[in-house]
């Protein structure tokens, strides 16, 4: 009989993860650090126009590029005289299950289909559940969303309830489960009991399937503008929204646009906290999983992880929870839409943004989500009053994740606050050098240069001071 | 959560089910999430007999699997909703759309 127990499930990891996945990593896995990236990318065997057919007979893809004019004229009345850049908006929330990670799940379940798996198991308590089930639902594939959603009391967080409604409406079978990262282990055992893909967040298609976007942006840019936008912003936390969307910008020659992260800032709560569970007002976009995952990427469901934030992350900016609630009224109120959280983190960011940059320049927020129950402002911070956060007007800089929530007084006291990457650049860098030997070989510096955007010399010199 | 007491066979119910107990859970979390099991809850239909909260009962959830645990709802609520306006908020709005009516004025 099966040993089923946390362990045994676990030390079964890597052959589960293996048959699930119907993609061949071994050669990979060949060295405990290096290895070809845009190999691994290549196992995807669609060019970018046959993935943009694939993702048009999906119904997905192809959202319109809307100009934030009232925000653009808010950001140049508080800027210094010539700055305050033009903010656009890709209105991702336009995608079949409102948001852009249709996009991921369109071409994955593609794959899933062709690869003759009859349903496909996702993990996850964000978007990307309904978006697999709704592509899930269109390909006849059946479907199971394993999430977190509990805390020991049984208190469900608004939004992440909102999110398994939607997946139930698209038929999956839902497992909603309480606080803990052992959510990972009843993912492992459903796929192993059903056969099914997994439908992961981090496989080449996964990646591949947000490339267009990158492209969109910059087509849609050079209609209306001329040219290629000077940034794009992606809210940020596994990391493939900011990966695929990076490489599109390349594919589409756009090498000059500045790529930035952005996440709300949560420090201080614990991700695996059953009490600092619904102390948080994001779900997702947020430093929980942001810092981590930049930090060092192969921490999923995959045996590589294909979202590689380093590899094209030129800034990382982080946001008080407060702002972006501010951003979402300002959004409403100044330019008539509502839409969820998780554009809106870019959005904050944007607007501070544009103020450091000239008026000609421009800003493009790639992503908005759907609106809905447990997702709007008012659902989450109803849900946090209750739980005696301390919710009011102020500098958001004074804002304490898990304690208070404070709205800015006036708008120019919302800023841009720099992760320091070459901190992160650093970790991955050591954290890498635990794996093998010293002296790692060339392959694998100019390996870890790559995935940090270092020179070989400043990864030499990071793994001479250890 | 709806609290009919009692679910018949065919009815759309909430299972929940114990995945790990705290002595299963790994050493390296929290002490207030190791202090607590992992719990699952699922959504199907009944397809064993009648049976009352708390009883023992097997559901075929949304894609047709079986699985078995503890009754505790019959078709609950999804319980989230809009919330109440946020006043914080409201006024925040009010006055960005003062401050945007001053910047076309001036």
């Amino acid at each position: 009989m099966t040993d089923n127990s946390y362990a045994a499930v676990m030390a079964r990891k890597a052959e589960i993860m293996l048959s699930s996945l119907g993609l061949d990593y071994t050669p990979f896995m060949q060295d405990p650090i290096a290895f070809d990236y845009e190999a691994m990318m290549d196992l995807v065997p669609y060019t970018l126009n046959q993935v943009r057919e694939i993702q048009v007979q999906s119904a997905v893809g192809n959202t319109a590029l809307i100009e934030l004019r009232q925000l653009t004229r808010l950001a140049r009345k508080l800027a210094p005289k010539g700055k305050g850049a033009r903010i656009f908006v890709k209105d991702e929330a336009a995608n079949p299950s409102g948001s852009y990670k249709a996009r991921r799940a369109a071409l994955s379940l593609h794959h899933a289909k062709v690869a003759g798996f009859k349903g496909v198991v996702s993990a996850t308590s964000g978007n990307y559940g309904a978006a697999v089930a709704s592509q899930a639902a269109k390909r006849d594939l059946d479907c199971i969303v394993v999430q977190e959603v509990f805390d020991s009391h049984g208190i469900g967080q608004p939004e992440i309830l909102e999110k398994g409604r939607a997946c139930e409406i698209y038929g999956a079978e839902v497992m909603q489960l309480s606080v803990g990262p052992e959510l990972f282990y009843s993912f492992l055992r459903v796929l192993e009991d059903t056969g099914y893909f997994n439908a992961s967040l981090y496989t080449p298609f996964a990646i591949a399937g947000v490339e267009p976007l990158g492209v969109e942006i910059v087509e849609q840019m050079q209609a209306v503008t001329g040219r290629a936008p000077d940034a794009v912003i992606c809210t940020h936390a596994g990391g493939g929204n900011l990966t695929g969307t990076a490489r599109g910008l390349r594919k589409a020659g756009a090498f000059d646009t500045q790529v930035i992260g952005a996440s709300v800032d949560l420090t201080g709560l614990h991700m695996a906290s059953d009490r600092d569970f619904n102390r948080k007002h994001f779900t997702t976009g947020h430093t929980g999983f942001g810092v981590p995952f930049a930090g060092w990427p192969d921490r999923t469901d995959v045996p590589r992880n294909a979202a590689r934030v380093l590899r094209y992350m030129d800034r990382y900016l982080l946001l008080k929870q407060g702002e972006v609630f501010y951003m979402t009224e300002a959004l409403a109120r100044l330019e008539g839409m509502e839409r969820g959280p998780a554009g809106n983190v870019s959005l904050a960011a944007a607007f501070v943004l544009a103020q450091e940059m000239d008026e000609d320049q421009t800003i493009v927020v790639q992503e908005t989500e759907y609106a809905g129950a447990g997702k709007q402002p008012s659902a989450q911070l109803t849900f946090a009053r209750a739980r005696g956060i301390d919710i009011r007007r102020g500098d958001p800089d004074l804002e304490r994740p898990g304690q208070s929530v404070l709205i800015p007084e006036h708008p120019s006291q919302m800023k841009l606050r720099d992760v320091d990457m070459n901190r992160l650049r650093r970790g991955l860098v050591r954290k890498a050098a635990a794996l093998a030997p010293a002296p790692l070989p060339e392959t694998a510096i100019a390996f870890l240069a790559a995935e940090t955007q270092f020179s070989c010399q400043d990864v030499r010199d990071v793994l001479g001071s250890l | 959560m709806t609290m009919t007491e009692q679910a018949q066979a065919g009815d759309w119910v909430q299972i929940h089910r114990i995945v790990l107990t705290p002595e299963q859970r790994p050493v390296n979390l929290p002490d207030e999430t190791r202090a607590v099991p992992l719990e699952m809850r699922t959504k199907g239909w009944l397809i064993t007999d009648a049976a009352g909260l708390g009883d023992e009962v097997t559901i075929r959830t949304a894609i047709g699997r079986e699985m078995t645990g503890r009754l505790i709802a019959v078709n609950p609520a999804y319980g989230h909703d809009f919330g109440q306006a946020v006043p914080e908020l409201l006024a925040a709005g009010d006055d960005l759309v003062a401050l945007m009516r001053g910047a076309k004025e001036s």
